[in-house]
């Protein structure tokens, strides 16, 4: 628990996030409308998106199963019935004056989400529920001075609106939870997560209190649309409101919007005032009715996710905590790591994913999807270390080659001649070579200087062009040095 | 009267299909008789070119022998349903000049089947009113006048336009809709028959909402038979309505022919209204008669919570309205007044756009929906009308269908009960509940009132089975013989 | 309930209708009375009643995840009282 030093005391902040996400689909919720990003205006809107007279809504199955599929990820309830609900208010990008949702009976009900903290423990968050409603469309301010132009082609669009209990205490919580989430989303497939193009938006809830007390009064900051922004707007508005409060002010129940270039939050002009949403049952759409067996039947092919996961490596690969989280975060690099480590030694697959495939990865800025060495590639050169083939240093290079070359570290082992040298033979000449022009420094060891040992390795490894084996470097000069 | 425009459908047909007349002659014909009808302002559009286009194809299919179920049958739509690139209001300014670029299913239906477009018809704004009053093109005309008395008579609501252009003969038929009784009420006062399906029978797809749960679309005919062809035509699942029911479209026509012989009759008490006319009570004494001698029984039944149908009715269908016509916005089609401010033109587009009575059933359905009210109001008003679904459940255990007036009095003067809004509401008493309870219900002409205008009897049958409805509502066509017509005939007096 | 011209404005407002100041009042004396009449239905005991979902009594239809429409812009713009440039165009939106 992290609470804020003010004036007169500490003060404890309570956060619950509203994440809508954006269902990963082909067509949209109610309409056959493509839901492709990036398309003309309005080009893929269909009669019924744009609500004109007389249009209907017909539900995508796809969609519901989506959002069934997320629930039981979230090891949530799934309600077998649900109930989509209007929700009306007027907006030049809401076309019918009414988006179509779910207010008392959500198809999911409470679930529950691990976060897992930087210093490598664990806690447990609530979910509230999950319910589907309709993306609005886009309305864009910054075309005309006096305008406002509106796109449909996101309107109807699927998401999910997954509301967190207020379990979360601090920025960094917070932080911790839209990350997991995301991750989750994407190893079900269920959403793209990508805060950026805005298919993962974020209203945060915050309030103050102390320690023990009942909660305050909350403000809800909207459409916050990266994690870093959302992490800074719940430490500005948990200062507001605990300077506010110590000033002997109250806090005025609103939402609020984050102004990133000024790392500030402030009210929003206009909005609905009365918030009077008028929710009633749709009356073009009958209760949606589950079937249990077809929800089991997606339960079972859920796949793995990353708790599940994340146990598993640290069990079957002994490896850290921290290690297990980097490899899991993304389904792809736990799908690399463990095509790497299969039959092979898993701490070690895991340094050089974790090392120098991400130092590459990063250098290019690409994801693990476009990694210009293979799993098979990598774990082709780790056979080559465990049989003795190449040192570990030299692996290095050989990895640093197969990233620019594209070619496998047996070819560039065999053309760039690095196979180690184990004859100790070879080695024992190498140090005669050596220690017949160190004379002095051989003194120096003799009477105390202990470091020059490694002086002496080092130059032995030089004089073999890097390609002894160091262990049997050292074991051969102790012997020799005495 | 004799001539094209005061055949049957089902005379049309055959009269076709012996050519002993072409679909040309009949369009020409109805083309005529739609614009002598003009002074009673039934049709908002008259589509004339397209008229002869349509009966052009029927001719050369009926010629190949090719004849569909309506094949060059003119018929008249009510301007809630969206026709194709033909101007569509749905009687509001608020859709001025809207142009639908698809086609309702239930109209696609019936050009599928081969009928012939004649224009769009007039009706209450939003097919919110019993009268036709709250057109913003203008009130409909009933064809028929009081005897001895010249004022204007209002045709019934919403389907005004259907009903009076039907009654004129300026129409074979029309399509309606039905949501607390806008086709049967008129079909009432129109003295033709007018047809509710079950809620789920027709699509709703392309067809302006006004209430969501509520909303039919019916036929409206001269007769029970050619209300049953209609229906066949228009009837059937719809995949892009997901309120329509899959369920099999039975040959309509052939069930007209049903014997009553040992079928229940339901007479519900609570339909006999306190102070009403004693004309539309001896009807109804005279319809069950009618089917005792046809070999029917007549049961004695109760539909307790009647009464409580309107309030619960003026409820829900508000408050479904308030949300379908928050999409009229001066944004993507329609009327836009400009405004300083998006809210601005919100505000002053739909002011203007919509009429007094649109206008407060938006807020009343507004109301009843917002924070604190939807408890005691929508959420009761649904109760209320599970109980009164129940309570025909309940009477379908002991009957076949019930028998009751369609509404409380004949035709009243263009300009009456527009003091109270609740007045105008009790047009509605005797189809509302069956609209909430999503029955099939039929109004035909039974017989005339003292001054000589029609009275409607209502058939209300159980869910899916408009056959039994047919059947019935053809056996009280029969015996009532009715044959009387309007003072106005669009085609003239033979 | 009576609603007052306070409620009536408000109500107004939520429903984005201008109601001119000359018809407020009598408004809402009309929609009072209907509120009035509509209060009748208190009497219905409804204790246990399951709220009507619809009366249709089927299933939900769904439809499967295939893009079948979009792509008809023309058809979309062609009765906007206002467009350019693809997008539907409405006065200035201040957030």
């Amino acid at each position: 628990m992290s609470l804020i030093e003010g004036r007169t005391g500490q003060w404890e902040v309570v956060i619950g996030l509203e994440v809508h996400a954006q269902v990963i689909a082909k067509a949209k919720l109610f309409s056959g409308a493509a839901t492709a990003f990036g398309a003309e205006p309005n080009t893929q809107v269909s009669t019924i998106d744009a609500a004109f007279p007389g249009m209907l809504p017909v539900l995508n199955r796809f969609c519901v199963e989506q959002a069934v599929r997320t629930g039981l990820g979230l090891a949530a309830e799934i309600n077998l019935v649900s109930v989509f609900a209007r929700k009306n208010y007027f907006y030049p990008d809401l076309p019918a004056g009414y988006q179509i949702s779910q207010y008392d009976r959500p198809i999911v009900g409470k679930g529950r989400l691990t976060l897992d903290l930087a210093d490598g423990t664990t806690r447990e968050i609530g979910i509230t529920r999950l319910h589907l409603e309709q993306d609005a469309g886009k309305s864009l301010h910054d075309q005309h001075p006096h305008a406002t132009f509106v796109d449909l082609n996101r309107a109807g669009v699927a998401l999910m609106e997954i509301v967190s209990e207020p379990d979360l205490r601090s920025a960094e919580e917070a932080g911790a939870y839209l990350r997991k989430l995301r991750a989750i989303l994407r190893y079900l497939g269920t959403c793209d997560g990508n805060m950026e193009e805005g298919n993962l938006r974020c209203d945060a809830n915050v309030s103050v209190r102390r320690s023990g007390a009942a909660l305050g009064t909350r403000c809800e900051i909207k459409n916050v649309n990266s994690v870093r922004f959302v992490m800074q707007a719940i430490e500005y508005e948990a200062r507001r409101q605990v300077e506010l409060l110590e000033d002997g002010g109250t806090i005025a129940q609103e939402t609020r919007l984050f102004d990133a270039a000024r790392g500030i939050t402030r009210p929003m002009r206009s909005k609905e005032e009365a918030h009077d949403y008028r929710y009633f049952p749709d009356p073009d759409l009958l209760p949606l009715v589950l079937e249990e067996s077809w929800v089991k039947e997606i339960g079972a092919r859920l796949p793995e996710l990353p708790d599940a996961k994340k146990a598993r490596f640290i069990d079957t690969f002994d490896l850290s905590v921290a290690e297990a989280d980097l490899l899991v975060a993304e389904k792809a690099t736990a799908d690399y790591f463990e095509a790497v480590a299969h039959g092979r030694a898993g701490k070690i697959a895991a340094n050089w994913v974790t090392g120098d495939l991400f130092g590459v990865l990063n250098k290019r800025g690409v994801g693990i999807e476009e990694s210009p060495v293979a799993a098979a590639a990598l774990g082709e050169l780790l056979d080559l270390i465990a049989d003795g083939t190449i040192s570990g240093r030299i692996a290095k290079d050989v990895f640093a080659a197969m990233a620019e070359t594209g070619e496998g570290a047996k070819a560039i082992v065999q053309a760039r001649g690095l196979r180690q040298v184990t004859d100790s033979g070879a080695i024992d000449a190498a140090i005669e070579t050596v220690l017949a022009r160190e004379a002095d420094k051989i003194a120096e060891y003799r009477s105390g200087k202990d470091k020059l040992f490694g002086y002496f390795v080092g130059q032995v490894m030089k004089a073999t062009g890097g390609k002894a084996n160091p262990a049997l470097v050292n074991e051969r000069l102790r012997t020799r040095l005495g | 009267m004799t001539g094209l425009t005061g055949l049957t459908i089902a005379a049309a047909r055959d009269g076709l299909r012996q050519k002993k007349f072409s679909a040309r002659e009949l369009a020409e014909a109805h083309i005529a008789a739609v614009a002598a009808a003009r002074p009673l302002n039934a049709y908002l559009v008259e589509t004339p070119e397209r008229t002869l286009a349509m009966a052009a194809d029927a001719d050369k299919r009926l010629a190949a022998g090719e004849g569909r179920a309506l094949e060059g049958l003119p018929i008249g739509i009510k301007d809630l349903f969206c026709t194709e690139d033909v101007a569509t209001t749905a009687g509001s300014r608020i859709l001025e000049g809207f142009r639908p670029p698809y086609e309702s299913t239930v109209t696609a239906n019936l050009w599928r089947a081969g009928a012939v477009m004649l224009g769009k018809l007039n009706m209450d704004e939003f097919a919110m009113g019993s009268a036709n009053v709250t057109s913003a093109f203008g009130a409909v005309e009933n064809p028929w006048r009081r005897r001895h008395d010249n004022r204007p008579l209002v045709p019934g609501g919403s389907s005004g336009g259907s009903a009076a252009a039907v009654a004129a003969r300026a129409a074979l038929a029309a399509t309606g809709t039905d949501t607390g009784g806008s086709i049967r009420q008129p079909a009432s006062f129109c003295g033709i028959v007018g047809l509710k399906p079950t809620y789920g029978r027709c699509s709703r797809w392309g067809i302006v909402a006004f209430a969501s749960s509520l909303d039919q679309a019916g036929p409206m005919t001269r007769t029970v038979r050619d209300a049953a062809i209609m229906l066949g035509a228009m009837a059937g699942h719809d995949a892009k309505d997901s309120t329509s029911a899959p369920i099999a479209v039975p040959d309509f026509e052939a069930a007209c022919a049903r014997p009553v012989r040992g079928l229940r009759i339901g007479i519900p008490r609570e339909y006999r209204l306190d102070g009403g006319p004693a004309e539309i009570e001896a009807l109804w004494q005279q319809g069950r008669r009618w089917l005792e001698a046809a070999g029917a029984s007549i049961v004695e039944i109760s539909l307790p919570l009647t009464k409580y149908a309107l309030p619960a009715y003026y409820i829900i269908a508000p408050a479904e309205a308030s949300s379908n016509l928050a999409r009229y916005d001066g944004v993507r089609f329609g009327l836009r007044v400009p405004g300083e401010s998006l809210e601005a033109m919100y505000e002053e587009t739909r002011g203007a756009g919509f009429g007094v009575e649109v206008r407060r059933r938006v807020l009343i359905g507004t109301y009843v929906l917002s924070a604190g009210y939807y408890d005691a109001y929508y959420l009761k008003a649904q109760k209320v009308r599970t109980l009164i679904a129940r309570d025909f459940a309940s009477a379908f255990e002991n009957c076949d269908a019930i028998l009751t007036p369609t509404a409380p009095s004949s035709a009243f003067a263009i300009g009456e009960k527009m003091d109270d809004p609740v007045a105008m509401y009790l047009n509605d008493v005797f189809t509302v509940p069956s609209s909430l309870a999503g029955l099939p219900a039929i109004s035909l002409p039974a017989g005339l009132s003292d001054d000589g205008l029609p009275l409607g009897l209502q058939v209300i049958g159980r869910a899916f089975d408009e056959e039994t409805v047919l059947a019935v509502a053809a056996a009280l066509e029969a015996a009532a013989g009715f044959s009387a017509e309007p003072a106005f005939l669009a085609g003239g007096r033979a | 309930m009576a609603l007052d011209k306070a409620t009536v404005a408000r109500i107004a407002a939520l429903a984005r209708i201008k109601v001119p100041d000359g018809e407020q009042e009598h408004l809402a004396s009309e929609l009072s009375n209907i509120l009035a009449w509509i209060a009748q239905l208190n009497e219905v005991p409804t204790e246990g009643v399951e709220p009507m979902a619809s009366v249709a009594d089927m299933r939900l239809p769904v439809r499967d995840d295939v893009v079948t429409d979009g792509n008809v812009r023309e058809r979309i713009l062609a009765n906007a009282p206002q467009a350019q440039r693809g997008f539907f165009v409405v006065p200035k939106v201040v957030e």
